[in-house]
């Protein structure tokens, strides 16, 4: 297919990616271009400047400190997140999502930055970054700032990365003791879109405590299931009290109905998807 | 130094161990790059829309699909595809072999991008459940739905079976 006129440059360093995307108007930055390349095929974009950040040496690190703490570059793949043991061992959930994304070509292009910039709401990473309380490194010309991921998402396909700027890493604080991290999706096709997906991060000391449960593909951005959490905080670490906290939480939301779920069927899915992610992150924080 | 944003640009891709260097349009796709300005046709388009996998083919040793991506993107990158298979002599690739001896095509639409999906997964891992292969061709589609047999062609070159 034949794409709008565009022009492209691929910059070495952020400072020179940030100089082009602030000094061209209609500038986009583009890194596995798997969301970016089908959106411009469809001319629902249609960048006057393309931004290759895919050049950028170090962009697509990925860094585990020796206390669990990871910083994943904007650049790193699915397939990069999928395959590395460190992540494996401090936070399994992020390989166990990054393995099930569309498919393995797509894996092996597609980023992480991609995906939180993007911000479709039927992504996978938006809500699993707001459960494991992320950061994101935003650079702009004025220099970096630090977005918590709970105030990175403003809309559907927007996000706080204004325009001229670029999301570089995303960072996740430690794990701490007794922690653990779930995900549980109804998607199309097994590892297709989303329909409705929840990502849970428990701490158990006895009983739960300081549950973070979000769902995804409910709404414009990651909802936070506040009544959930609170039900749960202070509740036995079992099935019967998952299950209990989760009543509810379906018709708290708001979600779309389209031809894949009604309205109703994604509240129910969203309350099922709910207790599947948290008991994975019980399961994972008494081990 | 920063580099300016520009509508064409030269490229250099080494296609199948062959650098081609030509002056392309930044909106141009991969696959049309390699389709049309390097005429290797075996590189087919199915969807055009980064779903059916028909024009896959391996860029630095990962399997793509290259409707998705720009051909500037590949510029100093290494590219195989499924014409590297077959050697100079039209000795087929053992996967040719298996497609051909287990049923593993129908029409061939698809087949050039099973094939490098298949390449890509065995040299990841050269002993794949039958699981491990269906997930690496998820991003394959098969119109004939002809799974069972290229997933049969693809164990049967895997560690242990006989081609």
């Amino acid at each position: 297919m034949l794409l709008s006129r565009v022009a492209y440059a691929r910059p070495q360093t952020i400072e020179e990616a940030v100089e082009l995307l602030s000094e061209h108007d209609n500038a986009r930055a583009l890194a596995g271009g798997q969301t970016l390349v089908n959106v411009m095929k469809l001319r629902f974009a249609t960048p006057d400047v393309v931004v290759d950040i895919g050049g950028i040496d170090g962009l697509d690190r990925i860094a585990v400190a020796p206390d669990g703490a990871v910083e994943l570059g904007a650049t790193a793949t699915y397939d990069a997140i999928e395959c590395d043991q460190r992540l494996a061992e401090v936070r399994p959930v992020l390989g166990r999502v990054a393995s099930v994304i569309a498919d393995q070509q797509v894996r092996n292009r597609g980023t992480i930055g991609g995906n939180l910039c993007s911000n479709d709401p039927t992504n996978h990473f938006p809500p699993l970054v707001v459960a494991l309380g992320a950061t994101m490194t935003i650079v702009g010309t004025e220099g970096e700032r630090h977005v918590h991921a709970a105030e990175f998402f403003e809309g559907v396909y927007m996000t706080a990365v204004r325009p001229g700027e670029l999301l570089t890493s995303v960072k996740l604080p430690p794990p701490v003791a007794g922690e653990g991290a779930g995900f549980a999706a109804m998607t199309i096709g097994k590892e297709g879109t989303g329909i409705v997906n929840v990502a849970a991060r428990v701490r158990v000391n006895g009983t739960v405590a300081e549950p973070s449960i979000v769902v995804g593909c409910v709404a414009g951005i990651p909802v936070s299931a506040g009544a959930m959490e609170a039900a749960l905080a202070g509740s036995a670490p079992t099935e019967a009290s998952v299950r209990l906290a989760a009543q509810g939480l379906g018709a708290a939301l708001d979600p779309p109905s389209d031809v894949h779920a009604s309205a109703d069927f994604r509240r129910h899915l969203a309350e099922v998807m709910a207790v599947r992610a948290t008991l994975q992150a019980v399961d994972e924080a008494m081990r | 130094m920063t580099p300016e944003p520009r509508h064409e640009q030269r490229i250099a891709v080494e296609l199948n161990g062959e650098t081609h260097e030509l002056e392309v349009e930044a909106r141009r796709l991969l696959v049309h790059f390699i389709r049309d300005d390097c005429g290797l046709t075996g590189t087919h388009i199915g969807c055009d829309t980064g779903n059916c996998g028909a024009c896959t083919v391996i860029l630095g040793g990962k399997a793509v699909k290259s409707c998705m991506l720009l051909a500037v993107q590949a510029d100093g990158a290494s590219i195989e595809t499924v014409e590297s298979l077959a050697a100079a002599n039209g000795e087929l690739h053992p996967l040719q072999r298996a497609f051909s001896e287990h049923h593993g095509l129908q029409c061939g639409y698809c087949t050039p991008g099973m094939l490098m999906s298949a390449k890509h997964l065995l040299e990841r891992n050269p002993s794949p459940t039958e699981h491990d292969v269906r997930k690496a061709i998820h991003g394959n589609i098969c119109r004939c739905t002809g799974y069972a047999g290229i997933v049969e062609s693809i164990l049967a070159v895997a560690e242990g079976g006989s081609v």
